[in-house]
C-alpha cells in the first residue's frame, strides 16, 4: 500500500481525496496555487506545496511542478482527482517514468478512450449500442451531408478531442449544415488545439444516464449502478440522481454488464464512468468515457455504501476489487445538488468572500465542502464550493431531505444556486421523475422579442 | 523582533494551546503552525513550530485574506533598515543546491556581489538542473536555505541589496 500520496487537485475533491487517505492510513501532500494558499485541502494535508501562481495552466495544469513536488516529498502515488490533469495520459505516462503510480487507467487506455472518435469505434467492437454517426473524423462539408442523410437529421456535430458541450452545433437540416459544421471545427481548434469534428444522430429530449465501473489489475470489473444526470444547464449538471426512475433492475442488470463487459474489453482498471443517452423507449446510445472519478461520485457511495475514492487506491496499489458483482447492492434512492457561487437566474459566478457558511445534516444528509466561514471565493476556478447529497430510504424521502437541507442551508456574502435547486425540487416534472436533457430550458430567461406571452 | 520575543510568543502558543497564528509588525512577519503530525518541509528551519499539541480549532490571527506570507525573516539575518532589498522567490518546485556539483564552491556566498544574469544556484527538478539568474545587481546579503532544501514555487532563496 502506498506511503505517501500527491493529491494533485484542489477544492473539495483534494479533501475528499485526503479522507480517504486518512482512513487508510496514507500520509497526504497537497498541492496549491497561490491563490489556494489558506484552503482546507492545504490545511489537513501532512506536507503541503506552492506550485505556481493562480493560473491554472502555471499550477494546478503543471505537469513539472507536480512531478517535481512528488519527488521531493517522497510521494509514492498522484491521485488526479476530476478536472486538471486526471484525464491527461501525458501525466500518467510521466508518472510511469518517474515511478510514481498514476491512481487512474493506463496511459494508453485514457489515451484511447479520450479520443471521442476512437473511443467510439473501440465500444463499438466491443458491443456497446451506439448512437449512429460517423464513425470517426469527419473531413469534409460534402462528406458530413452525406453522412447526415443516411443517419437522418436532426445531427450534431461534436469535437473529437472534446467535451464539456464545446465544439458541439446541432443541425436540423442540410441548409444548416455548412456554417455549423465550419463554426464547430473553429471551436474545437479554439477550445482543444484539434479541429477535427465527428457527427451523431441528435436526440430530441433524451434522459442523460451514466453507468460507474471499478476495475482491478487482477481482471476484475463491476459496475455500480447508473446515475441519471438529465438536470444540466449548457452541458454542465446541476443535478444527480441514483437510481434512476426511468431504470428498471433488469435493465441495470443487463446494462451495467454490457459496461462491465466493454471495460474489459479495453483493459479498463480503475474507477470510470461509461455515460448513455438515453431514449423513451429505454433504449441506450453512448457517448463517452469519462476515465476518472466523477464530481457526482457520492450519490453512488450512497447507494451502494462502497467508499470509491478508496477503492481507487487500493487498485491502484495493486489490490483486487473489494467487492464481488454478486456482493454490490442498492439500497435507497440519493440525490445531489451542486452548489455553485453564481447568481440563481443568470448563472452570472459570483466570487467573493463567505461571510457566514452553515449546511445543516441530520438522517441521510452528506456535504463535500472545501468552503467555510471567511473563506475567499477567487474567480480563478469553477464556481462549485459545495455537493449537498441528500439519501433516502425511497426517492420521495431524499427530496424531502434535500429540501429541508437547502431551506436551511446559510450561505452569505456570495450568491448561490440553491434558490434554483429549491425549484427545481419543486417542479411537478421533477417531482414526477419527468427528466430529459432539456429540463433546465424552462427556467431560462424568456427572449425580449416574443409576441406573445408563453407559460412557463 | 528579537529571537528572545520570539521565543516568548511560541511559549505564550503552546499555553494558549492555539494551532496557528499570524502576526505582521516593524517590517516583520510572523507565521507559527502547530499540529498533530505536520512533517512540513523544513522551509524556515528553527523558527517553524512543529509538532505540539493541541485541539484542531482555527485560531486565526488577524486579517488573513488574500495573500499570507508564510516566511520569517530571523531577527539577527534582517539587514539593514531603509535599504533598497531584492528578493529572489524560486520559480519552480525543486531541490535547491548551492554549487553547480558537490566538489564545487557555490556559486555566491553572503557578501558576494552579483550581476544580472549570473547564475545564483541550481534548483533541480525532475533531474533536470535549471540555473536561476539573478534579475539585479547588488550584493547578497541573506542566503534563506540550505544546500539540498526542498524548495516550493515563490520559496524566498536570496536577499539583494541593489546597487
Amino acid at each position: 500500500m502506498f506511503k505517501k500520496i500527491l493529491v494533485a487537485n484542489r477544492g473539495e475533491i483534494a479533501l475528499r481525496i485526503i479522507f480517504a487517505c486518512r482512513e487508510l492510513g496514507i500520509k497526504t501532500v497537497a498541492v496549491y496555487s497561490e491563490a489556494d494558499e489558506n484552503s482546507l485541502h492545504v490545511r489537513f494535508a501532512d506536507e503541503d506545496i506552492c506550485i505556481g501562481p493562480a493560473r491554472s495552466a502555471d499550477s494546478y495544469l503543471n505537469v513539472p511542478a507536480i512531478i517535481s513536488a512528488a519527488e521531493i516529498t517522497g510521494a509514492d502515488a498522484i491521485h488526479p482527482g476530476y478536472g486538471f490533469l486526471s484525464e491527461s495520459a501525458y501525466l500518467a505516462e510521466v508518472c510511469e517514468a518517474c515511478h510514481i503510480r498514476f491512481i487512474g487507467p493506463d496511459p494508453n487506455v485514457i489515451r484511447l478512450l479520450g479520443d471521442k472518435a476512437k473511443a467510439r469505434r473501440a465500444m463499438k467492437k466491443a458491443g456497446v449500442p451506439m448512437l449512429p454517426g460517423s464513425d470517426g473524423p469527419v473531413d469534409s462539408e460534402e462528406q458530413a451531408q452525406k453522412i447526415a442523410k443516411d443517419i437522418g437529421f436532426p445531427v450534431i456535430i461534436k469535437a473529437v478531442a472534446g467535451g464539456g458541450g464545446r465544439g458541439m452545433r446541432i443541425v436540423h437540416n442540410p441548409a444548416e449544415l455548412p456554417h455549423a459544421f465550419k463554426t464547430a471545427q473553429r471551436e474545437a481548434e479554439a477550445a482543444f488545439g484539434r479541429g477535427d469534428v465527428y457527427l451523431e444522430k441528435y436526440l430530441n429530449a433524451p434522459r442523460h444516464i451514466e453507468f460507474q465501473v471499478l476495475g482491478d489489475h487482477h481482471g476484475n470489473v463491476i459496475h455500480l449502478g447508473e446515475r441519471e444526470c438529465s438536470i444540466q444547464r449548457r452541458h454542465q449538471k446541476l443535478l444527480e440522481e441514483s437510481p434512476s426512475v426511468a431504470v428498471l433492475d433488469k435493465v441495470r442488470r443487463r446494462m451495467g454488464g454490457v459496461v462491465a463487459d466493454a471495460a474489459r474489453a479495453v483493459q479498463y482498471t480503475n474507477a470510470g464512468t461509461f455515460e448513455f443517452l438515453m431514449d423513451d423507449r429505454g433504449n441506450f446510445f453512448f457517448m463517452e468515457v469519462n476515465t476518472r472519478i466523477q464530481v457526482e461520485h457520492p450519490v453512488t457511495e450512497m447507494v451502494t455504501g462502497i467508499d470509491i475514492v478508496k477503492e481507487q487506491i487500493r487498485v491502484a496499489a495493486g489490490d483486487r476489487l473489494s467487492f464481488k458483482q454478486s456482493e454490490v447492492t442498492f439500497t435507497g434512492h440519493a440525490i445531489e445538488c451542486r452548489v455553485n457561487a453564481e447568481d440563481p437566474e443568470t448563472f452570472v459566478p459570483s466570487p467573493g468572500v463567505i461571510r457566514a457558511f452553515s449546511i445543516p445534516g441530520g438522517p441521510g444528509v452528506r456535504v463535500d465542502t472545501a468552503a467555510h466561514s471567511e473563506c475567499i471565493i477567487s474567480p480563478h476556478y469553477d464556481s462549485m464550493i459545495a455537493k449537498i447529497i441528500a439519501h433516502g430510504r425511497d426517492r420521495q424521502e431524499s427530496i424531502a431531505r434535500m429540501r429541508r437541507t437547502l431551506e436551511m442551508a446559510v450561505v452569505e456574502g456570495i450568491r448561490t444556486t440553491i434558490p434554483m435547486h429549491l425549484k427545481i425540487l419543486s417542479d411537478p416534472d421533477f417531482l414526477a421523475g419527468r427528466l430529459h436533457t432539456h429540463f433546465m430550458e424552462r427556467y431560462q430567461p424568456k427572449p425580449k422579442t416574443s409576441s406573445l406571452a408563453e407559460s412557463a | 523582533m528579537t529571537l528572545d520575543e520570539i521565543k516568548r510568543l511560541i511559549e505564550f502558543i503552546r499555553e494558549q494551546d492555539l494551532t496557528e497564528f499570524e502576526l505582521e509588525q516593524d517590517g516583520v512577519k510572523i507565521r507559527i503552525k502547530s499540529g498533530p503530525t505536520h512533517t512540513s518541509l523544513p522551509m524556515m528551519p528553527a523558527m517553524h513550530m512543529i509538532a505540539a499539541h493541541g485541539p484542531a480549532v482555527p485560531a486565526g490571527g488577524p486579517e488573513a485574506a488574500g495573500r499570507s506570507s508564510a516566511s520569517v525573516v530571523p531577527a539577527s539575518d534582517t539587514p539593514d533598515e531603509g535599504a533598497d532589498l531584492a528578493i529572489v522567490k524560486s520559480p519552480i518546485v525543486g531541490t535547491f543546491y548551492r554549487a553547480s556539483d558537490p566538489a564545487a564552491g557555490a556559486f555566491v556566498d553572503v557578501g558576494d556581489d552579483v550581476k544580472k544574469g549570473q547564475v545564483l544556484c541550481i534548483i533541480e527538478a525532475m533531474k533536470l538542473m535549471n540555473e536561476i539568474d539573478s534579475e539585479y545587481d547588488g550584493e547578497i546579503v541573506n542566503v534563506y536555505v540550505e544546500n539540498g532544501q526542498a524548495v516550493q514555487y515563490g520559496e524566498r532563496l536570496f536577499a539583494i541589496r541593489l546597487k
